[in-house]
């Protein structure tokens, strides 16, 4: 099962199309994955084909502030949901386990106070999930019951568990926002979510390719299996290995440093390792002190823009990616409520950008977000809400 | 039938200690105590014919440091085992300490030595409230030590939410991840490996201490522990603090080796209990030694080094730990019976004859031989 939106777009091509959503870390997603173990399961060529024309699109917008930036497409005619005052939203969250969605809950609640202070949303209530897909199904349900909504925001646990509910919020004829991981329905009036776990894979393998010579061995280091944002990203990569003679071999590590560090010591004692690839990068540097505490050279790695492996990347001066699976996307639900609420037109499917940290350009995110603590996310775009810095800093 | 062993050990002493040194070696061999010695010697020279690479002697002496945190806290958990409980905590008690590492500490390294008590006071406290809950509530140490699980996780992702907070100080990591440096041959030894054996040897002294000796009483019999005068219920607690505080080493050892994660020690608990009864320890007390603990520790990590080295997939890790569990109770149950026979020179009393399996956690046990 996939994360798709059935759409009726131009890009329509079948289901499957925007498969990805999701977020970066540790998510268990629901039953309904699949045996898991057969690639195809995970890899759809349609699907690689787009992302990769994705990551070269030009977006709409402004860069300066990517997220509002989209790929041009369906626009949803919102001009029913107008309204002259401020309006409730309710926001169902899968969870906050992970520091990728920790930075983005707190910039999203920043973003909160911003449109509060316009006077667009009256108040925002919240229930998180953690990690349940039949506690979000309440939640959204006592949303619609009970929560005098205006406008519904949607962070899907899972795909499939989420889309009756999803559909049920829908019913009520109140806008309803859904963003990072999909859901099977085009019913919602936006769905916001950055390119998606194949662009991801892509970015990391090409770059480890160009890094490296045909024949030498890349140590894959993944979350967890039957995830469908991580499987994409690992299938994408995988082919790309393959492809390029790249001998790469792939272990799960619940993002356990322990077990990293453990798995990156045996490779090593093995035999050499040349490249590093990682499906998030949280606990990137225990691998990268695997290579220290063994006293052999740096691999060639992709982490992720968490300022933990920023800053080691720097400190240690090996050759690196970070590749994003942008963070900044936590503002854009809200924004979008607040075009919603004055009836301006959304995309029906709003992608947007995400685009890797290079060599080049980490010196400037590490100064653009000096003091912040190591599980912060560089492209988090939240440098213009209210309480940057400290929101971000005391967590 | 505890009196009728007794009666015959108060004749021939102890059996196995009727011969000379060489023998008595032999003899405990063949117990499933001295047998995992032999085991983990078998799978390290699989190891190194598997991959020559693993001969070399740093690798080998840095795979016997990040050892230590798992050997050390199955040492603690033979402590409650022998005592015919269970401690299902460690992991737990991990994951706090190693949260509690990472947000007191944090990078003041004046704070190193206040954090480091702090640690022990937590783990001691933990050790006692599992020790008291199940001696005086008389709550079975398999519910207690869960429930305390289950509220140390929760604990854990209150504080963090789920999710890592930045690592404390590297003079505070360099415990679980340094060593004397520039060693000849070896290039280094990791100072967790001189903790482990430290550890070990005062827990072997230990268990020569009357403590010791009567903890193994305790969960042979604990009706006779009783009747003899034993204070049953202080006795298990120090062995859950005992529990606690080795499983609160292992959590700083491992804030070094690896960082603070929220998922830091998890599998601790069954990692630690399967290295006890690979080091041949009953289940439900009153049998095995507290080195072979160590030594199942070590066998286990080397047979998941010997599979990684042969390339099979780590999913496959669980799949193995849960069936050595399974053929390791068994076989213990049995050979410890089995060698003890023919030195009696009697004939087997009824129930034990029936060869019983071990007993089930928490259970109390009539001894048998």
């Amino acid at each position: 099962m996939r994360t798709t939106m059935k759409r009726t777009l131009a890009v329509a091509s079948a289901a499957a199309l925007v498969a990805l959503a999701g977020c970066s870390t540790d998510e268990i997603s629901d039953t309904n994955e699949g045996s898991g173990s057969d690639d195809t399961e995970w890899f759809v060529q349609a699907d690689f084909d787009e992302q990769d024309e994705q990551r070269d699109a030009t977006f709409e917008g402004d860069p300066e502030t990517p997220w509002l930036q989209y790929i041009d497409g369906d626009m949803t005619d919102t001009s029913e949901f107008a309204r002259d005052e401020a309006g409730k939203v309710c926001f169902a969250n899968a969870s906050i386990s992970n520091p990728w969605r920790q930075t983005g809950w707190i910039t999203m609640q920043q973003q909160l106070q911003a449109l509060q202070d316009e006077g667009v949303i009256s108040e925002m209530e919240t229930r998180d999930a953690q990690d349940s897909d039949d506690t979000q199904i309440a939640d959204i349900d006592y949303f619609i019951s009970e929560g005098n909504c205006d406008a519904f925001v949607i962070s899907p646990n899972s795909t499939a568990a989420m889309t009756p509910a999803v559909e049920r919020a829908c019913e009520t004829g109140k806008p309803v926002v859904v963003f990072d991981r999909g859901v099977e329905t085009d019913c919602p009036t936006t769905f916001i979510h950055p390119i998606g776990g194949y662009a991801w894979g892509i970015d990391t393998a090409n770059f480890l390719v160009e890094e490296l010579d045909e024949g030498d061995r890349v140590v894959a280091l993944r979350i967890l299996p039957g995830v469908d944002v991580l499987e994409t990203r690992w299938a994408a990569a995988e082919k790309i290995f393959e492809d390029n003679g790249i001998e790469a071999e792939d272990h799960f590590t619940e993002g356990d440093p322990a077990t990293i560090k453990q798995v990156v010591t045996d490779a090593i004692n093995q035999g050499d390792v040349d490249g590093i690839w990682m499906d998030a990068g949280d606990g990137a540097v225990a691998a990268i002190e695997a290579f220290e505490d063994a006293g052999v050279d740096y691999p060639v790695m992709t982490g992720e823009d968490e300022m933990s492996f920023l800053r080691k990347w720097e400190e240690t001066g090996l050759t690196g990616l970070a590749p994003v699976y942008s963070n900044f996307q936590w503002r854009t639900p809200l924004l979008a409520v607040q075009r919603i609420f004055a009836g301006e037109e959304v995309p029906t499917e709003w992608v947007l950008p995400q685009t890797p940290i290079t060599e080049d350009e980490r010196a400037q995110y590490l100064a653009d977000n000096e003091g912040m603590p190591d599980g912060h996310y560089a492209k988090f775009g939240g440098d213009g809400l209210p309480g940057f810095p400290e929101a971000w800093q005391d967590r | 039938m505890s009196e009728r062993s007794e009666r015959s050990t108060a004749v021939r002493v102890l059996p196995a200690h009727d011969s000379d040194a060489g023998q008595r070696i032999l003899t405990a061999l063949r117990t499933p105590g001295g047998a995992v010695f032999v085991l983990a010697g078998l799978l390290l020279i699989a190891i190194i014919v598997s991959n020559p690479n693993f001969a070399d002697p740093g690798s080998l002496i840095r795979f016997a440091g990040r050892t230590a945190p798992i050997a050390i806290a199955a040492m603690g958990q033979y402590y409650v085992i022998v005592s015919g409980e269970f401690d299902l905590s460690m992991a737990a008690v991990i994951a706090t300490q190693v949260v509690v590492a990472g947000n007191v500490i944090g990078q003041d390294e004046a704070l190193i030595v206040p954090g480091l008590v702090l640690m022990l006071v937590i783990g001691a406290l933990i050790g006692i409230v599992n020790g008291l809950a199940t001696t005086l509530l008389k709550v079975p140490s398999f519910i207690v030590t869960l429930g305390t699980m289950l509220a140390l996780t929760g604990l854990v992702r209150y504080i963090t939410g789920g999710a890592a907070t930045g690592n404390p100080s590297d003079a505070f990591r360099n415990i679980g991840r340094g060593g004397i440096q520039d060693v000849p041959i070896l290039g280094i030894i990791p100072y967790s490996l001189l903790i482990f054996l430290v550890l070990a040897t005062l827990a072997a002294w230990l268990m020569r201490r009357p403590f010791g000796r009567t903890l193994v009483a305790v969960g042979d019999n604990p009706d006779a522990a009783r009747y003899a005068g034993t204070s049953v219920w202080w006795l298990k607690t120090r062995a859950f603090v005992i529990s606690s505080l080795s499983a609160t080493v292992a959590g700083i050892l491992l804030v070094g080796y690896a960082g603070v994660h929220p998922s830091v020690g998890s599998g601790y608990e069954f990692a630690a209990i399967t290295a006890v009864v690979v080091g041949g320890v009953v289940l439900g007390g009153g049998r095995g030694w507290v080195l072979s603990a160590a030594a199942g520790a070590y066998a286990l990590e080397l047979l998941f080094l010997l599979l990684t080295s042969l390339g099979v997939q780590s999913t496959w890790r669980n799949t193995v730990q849960g069936v050595i569990i399974i053929v390791a109770v068994a076989l213990a149950g049995r050979t410890w019976r089995a060698v003890r026979r023919p030195t009696r020179g009697e004939p087997e009393p009824a129930p034990s004859a029936s060869s019983p399996p071990p007993a089930p956690p928490g259970s109390r046990r009539t001894g048998d031989s």
